[in-house]
């Protein structure tokens, strides 16, 4: 590159230097960026969200999984592809009818537990003291209460409905959205762009939606991933309680303890729910720890 | 007594990125070797090779680097890890990331004795309280039962280099030592370095991007740019007769050219008055005075098309007498008039208006731009919410103060990360502009910059003062930067306002005495500049007792 004795013309010339541009690529690109073991997982997560979509209308066509046979416990077999259950009734299907409960139980949950979280904690940050001491003290108080007593008195309250459990464990994990949210919040709070923003005259909005949620939305959507793994897994301990979705409709949770009593003969009834769910949980993490740009952003400045 | 160091055709990479290519050098025993050059040239990274060590993620992929008649690369860990601290040692920029707080000075400045087992516990404190008497550091003697804590940044430095020599290394290694302090307390820093280097006749190897500095420390400058040697010379030639390009580029920026003042003081309208401003944190007692006063008693005034500079050491109250004036902290007492109009003392109260006139520029261009904003929607924003521009008016006008800031309009639809650190400067200063504020605050807009790019930074901010006649006020802790650019220097220390100087008077004297001081410690850019300085500090201290007597 050519200097020359005058600084305006170098830092000109430094100016037109070419920045390589990143972003920009294809979806291919982009799937790519997953790596091996986040692939492994997107496509286990896909595979059970296509289960909970597709899933009722392939068994509509399905002669096997509509009947119940007389043999209860049955192994892996050409009829059952995985057994089944203690009435007799094929456990592919009851799985798959199931993955509707715990997935969009759990999604729902989450989504309702991440998104007030998040929205209450830019309030928290974005306004005053005042504002954020109230809420961060009163959901300090909801996280005091043990979760699973807390489901209790809920069902026990309101009686035990799908309604009932996504609310139930919405407010079970606002607490802990809205901590994780805050102090990353907080902290952008500070930074000049903001205090900038606050000269220029902007409503309290406008520096919560624009200013702050786009730089907290990558830590966030990792949060929530995590978040819906203990979703999954407090329903499913619900229900094995009986305490989640009530017969004859069944979850996950609720197929393990159904079916119980399969262990001892080493039946796959109970086998088979029990791995939905830990393959549900590992894939969701896998995906999480691998999204695209984040190991990047650990490379990177800050 | 140091030992020469050779240095062989030093390549170091980065993945598929060379970051060092090609050096050679060689330092005589007990000279010093200066390595200038603008941020990401590699100097650190070259003073980081000459231990043998690579960051992570970076490799040294060819080269030889002699110390003595030690071959440093050629040596496995566990002879490099002998070498360090003992034959080699480092300062680093930071003394105060680099002490244990919660361990005794003491402790930590003989631990090199300690790990590499050179004498005994006793032998070595008696070594280091002569070290820090050398250093010039108070009350020899017990400074190191106290923690880090409880000594000044300027002393944290002194104690870090007392701990690098305490194993009489043969080579030392500086990385801008002085960068992070202040100018009074630097001046100091660099007269302890330099003598215990020259009573030593230690061989040094001095990191900087000041060529001031460097000036007064080394022997020989090894200017690099992008990894590559540009020059290497005595440092009088270089000062004198510099051969390539680029360093007469780093001279040009590193000696203050005086810009221009837009029209002169006096004639024009006030436009903002400070008034007996006081400002403090804290609890509010009953008189209205908050627990912690920041800012006492400050008056300013500032005519139309102006530039006033504020300048203080860190903790003087800079940054807050900006933020009282911009709304953003509430005064406890005293009042900011614009414009005739007296300034409500918070954001809340005043109206659009009144916010649009006065911007504020931030010194961290890393934080003062949002990183998920596009520079599109940066600089849309202010025009949008202001004057309502949007479709093509709006792109014209973007586009215009891209071209005021002299940045080439294909950057609108980048992301910040994608910007150098001058661009962003850029950037921040036209998201100032888009306002058509009748007043800039400048808070240390070119301290994080290099100095090529901050005088290319101060030259656009002198040529927009012309253009547009917006007015600054230009806080600063370096006198070289307030004075190439301002009509007016406020100083302030510890939140008072202790001068005025107009820009007539700068070099006409005398002033307030800690106007003078400021003045004398910004170091010159010519060799023995710091023994003129000690010359006339031994016959001032002479002539004072000879006064007594």
């Amino acid at each position: 590159m050519e200097t020359s004795t005058s600084p305006t013309a170098v830092s000109a010339a430094a100016v037109l230097a070419p920045v390589p541009r990143e972003r920009r690529a294809g979806p291919l690109r982009w799937l790519a960026g997953f790596g091996p073991s986040g692939l492994l997982g997107l496509a286990v997560l896909l595979f059970w969200l296509f289960a909970t979509l597709l899933g009722p209308w392939l068994l509509s066509h399905s002669a096997a999984a509509m009947g119940s046979t007389s043999n209860v416990f049955a192994p892996i077999s050409a009829a059952h592809w995985l057994g089944t259950d203690y009435l007799g009734r094929d456990m592919l299907a009851l799985i798959i009818q199931g993955a509707r409960y715990t997935i969009g139980v759990a999604l729902l949950a989450t989504l309702l537990a991440s998104g007030t979280g998040t929205v209450l904690a830019l309030l928290a940050a974005a306004s005053g003291r005042w504002i954020d001491a109230a809420l961060s003290r009163g959901l300090d108080t909801l996280t005091a209460i043990p979760s699973k007593m807390f489901a209790l008195i809920m069902v026990a309250g309101f009686g035990s409905s799908v309604t009932m459990l996504v609310v139930t464990a919405a407010i079970i994990y606002v607490p802990g959205a809205y901590r994780m949210a805050r102090s990353l919040a907080v902290n952008i709070n500070a930074l000049d762009y903001v205090t900038v923003a606050r000269t220029r005259g902007e409503g309290t909005p406008y520096i919560m939606l624009r200013e702050i949620l786009p730089n907290i939305l990558g830590p966030m959507l990792a949060d929530l991933g995590l978040r819906f793994v203990y979703v999954v897994l407090l329903l499913a301990s619900l229900s094995f309680l009986g305490l989640g979705i009530q017969p004859p409709a069944a979850d996950w949770g609720s197929l393990v303890r159904e079916n119980i009593g399969a262990l001892a003969m080493g039946g796959a009834s109970v086998i088979v729910p029990a791995l939905a769910i830990a393959s549900l949980t590992i894939a969701v993490n896998l995906v999480i720890d691998n999204l695209p740009g984040r190991s990047a952003r650990e490379r990177g400045a800050r | 007594m140091g030992a020469p160091l050779t240095v062989q055709g030093l390549s170091i990479c980065a993945g598929a990125n060379t970051l060092v290519d090609n050096l050679s050098f060689s330092v005589q025993p007990g000279e010093v070797l200066a390595l200038i050059g603008e941020s990401g040239s590699g100097k650190t990274t070259t003073a980081l090779a000459l231990m043998g060590y690579a960051r992570s993620g970076c490799r040294i992929s060819a080269g030889q680097v002699q110390i003595g008649d030690t071959d440093v690369l050629a040596l496995d860990a566990a002879r490099q890890r002998g070498l360090r601290g003992r034959t080699v040692s480092y300062i680093a920029q930071s003394a105060a990331a680099s002490f244990n707080p919660s361990r005794t000075i003491m402790d930590q400045v003989v631990e090199p004795t300690v790990i590499h087992g050179l004498c005994k516990r006793a032998e070595a404190e008696a070594k280091a309280v002569q070290l820090f008497r050398e250093l010039a550091l108070p009350d020899p003697e017990n400074i190191g039962s106290r923690y880090p804590h409880q000594v000044s940044g300027g002393q944290l430095q002194r104690l870090m280099a007392a701990m690098a020599l305490i194993g009489d290394p043969e080579l030392v290694i500086l990385d801008e030592p002085t960068t992070a302090l202040d100018v009074t307390t630097q001046i100091e820093v660099l007269r302890a370095f330099r003598r215990v280097v020259r009573e030593r006749r230690a061989t040094a190897v001095y990191v900087s991007h000041d060529l001031a500095v460097v000036a007064q420390m080394a022997d020989h400058i090894l200017v690099l740019r992008n990894g590559r040697m540009s020059e290497l010379n005595a440092t009088g030639q270089i000062l004198s007769a510099p051969a390539d390009d680029y360093t007469k580029c780093l001279l040009a920026a590193a000696r203050p050219a005086v810009r221009a003042s837009g029209q002169a003081s006096g004639d024009s309208a006030l436009l903002l008055h400070v008034d007996q401003l006081s400002c403090g944190y804290g609890a509010v007692d009953a008189k209205g005075q908050p627990a912690k006063l920041i800012l006492e008693d400050i008056n300013l005034k500032l005519y139309r098309g102006q530039a006033i500079g504020v300048i203080g050491e860190s903790g003087s109250g800079k940054t807050t007498l900006a933020r009282a004036v911009a709304g953003l902290l509430k005064p406890c007492h005293g009042s900011v008039m614009f414009d005739g109009h007296a300034l409500k003392p918070t954001l809340q109260q005043r109206s659009p208006e009144e916010l649009r006139r006065i911007q504020i520029v931030f010194q961290m261009a890393d934080t003062a731009l949002n990183p998920s904003q596009t520079i599109w929607r940066i600089l849309a924003r202010p025009l949008q919410f202001y004057k309502g521009l949007h479709g093509e008016p709006l792109k014209q006008r973007i586009f215009e103060l891209l071209d005021l800031v002299k940045l080439p309009r294909t950057v609108a639809d980048r992301l910040p990360g994608g910007l150098s650190g001058g661009q962003k400067q850029r950037v921040n200063l036209a998201r100032a502009l888009a306002a058509e504020p009748d007043l800039i605050l400048c808070d240390e807009v070119t301290s994080a910059l290099d100095t090529v790019v901050a005088a290319a930074v101060l030259d656009l901010m002198a040529e927009l003062r012309r253009e547009l006649g917006v007015s600054y006020l230009f806080i600063s802790h370096d006198l070289h930067t307030v004075r190439s650019v301002c009509d007016e220097i406020v100083v302030m220390q510890h939140g008072r306002k202790l001068s005025q100087v107009a820009r007539a008077d700068y070099e006409r004297g005398p002033h307030h005495p800690y106007y003078d001081l400021l003045a004398r410690s910004v170091p010159e850019l010519r060799q023995g500049w710091l023994d003129d300085m000690d010359r006339a500090a031994a016959t001032a201290t002479s002539s004072t007792r000879e006064a007594l007597a």
